[in-house]
């Protein structure tokens, strides 16, 4: 049939796609994106008026937000907030618990250690990968930059 | 003597019977329009079983049974068994059906798995190669995310183009002879590919070639789209329905009035959040074998063309930014 | 204290709506968002432009995603200045490594009580 080009039906296929609904998706990403990080900063600011240092406040405010994430994954509702979240959700170190969480949780029907244990890291390795890599390279060129100066 | 007319289309003469018909779906599925059709309703999507893939092949062992059952015919006096899936290598329809002890070939179509099976099916009886035949297939929601996307508790977002995989399976058994509508003609597809490769646009992927099927088959047999009561897509969902209605206008085909879509009819898409629609070889299946089989029993219809688009990638292929060829199957059914 | 929840509340809302905008407008996956983001994050921080961000607006800077290639940079600047040249080796992953392990304890803690569900 027809001689239709895939140029032509690119354009077709354009017209016809819906697009996302980019305000709404954005007003919720804010609104709950905030409230994470707003959440983030009350523990901070607790752990810190305890008197602890600014180092240890930072590391266990990371930690806490990992459990809720954690925690939010395990009792299945953390991608029923993620569906009006969006990117909100997905952003936040939460986000990044989520996805270690829900891929173990996924594959350990799979076992302990080529399922829960291998594939664990399907969605989070590459944050990890391409997290030590950036910070080797900043290294780098941080002594270059020393040396120099 | 062939039976072949046109270019990709046979005439069966003999005409085999779907004696039985029997849909299973899960609850989504259920709570949709359609609901009231299925012959069964799932509400634990584990299905009592350990894994999403222990579940999918349970699902669809029963809907064999209630199949056969349905058209009460015995396991013994099946010839053969035509079943895929969507799951790495089809295990889903190997392990449902170990145990039946039915002559089997496994099929892979993608979601267009329910029309080559009705396709193979039917032309075995007709070739005089078999009396009686069954053909089946599945997918299940959480095993397609699984192995297709991310993990089910993961917070991704789905983009509006994107469909939801149908938790469903249907099976359908043929006859050489007995009550049942008839399958005339069976037009089978070749791959179209027009360099789509979003795997989240799959109906946009799979229009073109539902339209090339579609043309093909009003060409070959000489009828009219209006010849048909319903022309019944698979899963092109709202996208490529509406893509496939613009392709086909380009060649003076009109179906607007009598199209419908498995991936529309089956959610309501405006309330189950399920983007452009259902998806999957469940389906087209659980529509044609829970819904359309009963329109035609009783007779509310007379004659329609099941198409069922099928979208032949893998993960592999999507990462590595290939394109999505596709296929349609085209079985005309009178009833 | 409430003036920082609030500082923390819309920097961290701008930052994921940021991430939005990609999403909607360039259709990348959710694995490259995050990715540019913590790479992103380390290059802010190492040219100097993430700190003072850090500095105003506190976990709503450091929780974002971003924050975690902050604290990679950090770590990693950190580590030259104490131990030298093997620092560029060992001080991202150190300075990470509580979130990291907490990811990863609690992952399979999770996978160990909990069950994926369809809902």
């Amino acid at each position: 049939m027809g001689s239709l080009t895939k140029n032509q039906y690119d354009e077709m296929v354009k017209k016809a796609s819906p697009n996302s609904k980019i305000v709404k998706d954005c007003f919720f990403a804010f609104l709950i994106g905030g409230a994470i990080c707003a959440v983030g900063q009350i523990i901070l600011d607790i752990i810190k008026s305890y008197g602890f240092s600014k180092e240890f406040s930072s590391n266990f405010t990371s930690m806490a937000m990992i459990f809720l994430g954690s925690f939010l994954t395990a009792f299945t509702v953390y991608d029923k907030i993620a569906e009006y979240g969006k990117a909100g959700m997905l952003v936040p170190i939460t986000g990044f618990a989520n996805s270690i969480v829900s891929a173990a949780m996924e594959f350990k029907s799979e076992g302990y250690i080529l399922g829960l244990g291998a594939k664990m890291f399907t969605v989070a390795g590459p944050v990890l990968v391409f997290g030590a890599i950036s910070s080797v390279a900043c290294g780098i060129v941080y002594y270059i930059f020393k040396m120099l100066f | 003597m062939t039976k072949k007319i046109g270019k990709q289309t046979v005439e069966l003469k003999s005409r085999p019977a779907i004696i039985g018909a029997y849909a299973s779906v899960g609850k989504k599925e259920g709570e949709g329009p359609l609901g009231k059709y299925f012959d069964t309703v799932y509400k634990d999507e584990f299905l009592h079983k350990k894994t999403w893939e222990e579940a999918e092949s349970e699902l669809l062992r029963q809907t064999v049974f209630g199949a056969a059952a349905n058209a009460d015919v015995r396991f013994a006096d099946i010839d053969y068994i035509f079943a895929g899936d969507l799951i790495n290598q089809c295990t889903t329809s190997s392990f449902a059906i170990k145990d039946f002890g039915i002559p089997f070939f496994g099929i892979f179509g993608a979601c267009s798995t329910m029309a080559e099976g009705l396709s193979l099916a039917s032309m075995m009886i007709d070739g005089g190669f078999a009396k009686k035949t069954v053909c089946t297939t599945s997918s299940h929601f959480c095993g397609a995310e699984k192995q297709f996307r991310f993990p089910l508790e993961y917070g991704s977002t789905r983009t509006p183009t994107s469909q939801w995989t149908v938790t469903g399976s249907g099976a359908a058994v043929l006859s050489e002879n007995g009550e049942g509508p008839k399958i005339t003609h069976i037009t089978t597809g070749k791959i179209v590919d027009l360099g789509v490769s979003d795997a989240n646009n799959m109906g946009a992927a799979m229009a073109p070639a539902a339209a090339d099927t579609v043309f093909t088959h009003l060409s070959d047999t000489g009828r009219e789209a209006s010849f048909y009561d319903m022309i019944i897509t698979g899963d092109l969902a709202n996208t490529g329905s509406t893509l496939l209605c613009e392709l086909l206008k380009k060649q003076n085909i009109d179906i607007s009035k009598n199209h419908y879509d498995c991936g529309n009819m089956i959610f309501d898409t405006e309330n189950q959040n399920v983007k452009s629609g259902g998806s999957g070889c469940g389906c087209c299946a659980s529509v044609f074998c829970g819904y359309l089989y009963k329109l035609l029993l009783c007779k509310k219809i007379k004659n329609i063309l099941l198409i069922a688009t099928g979208a032949l990638m893998n993960p592999t292929s999507s990462n590595q930014g290939r394109t999505i060829p596709s296929i349609a199957h085209a079985v005309a059914i009178e009833a | 204290m409430l003036y920082n929840i609030f500082k923390a509340f819309w920097v961290g809302g701008v930052i994921c709506v940021i991430a939005q905008i990609i999403i909607d407008k360039t259709k990348l996956t959710p694995a490259r968002i995050m990715v540019s983001y913590v790479v992103a994050g380390a290059i802010l921080t190492l040219i100097g432009i993430y700190e003072p961000i850090v500095k105003y607006a506190g976990a709503g800077a450091t929780v974002p995603i971003i924050g975690f290639g902050y604290s990679l940079c950090k770590g990693v600047i950190k580590a030259v200045n104490e131990k030298g040249l093997i620092g560029v080796m060992i001080g991202g992953i150190t300075a990470t490594a509580g979130g990291i392990t907490a990811a990863i304890l609690f992952g399979y803690l999770a996978a160990l009580l909990s069950k994926p569900r369809l809902k």
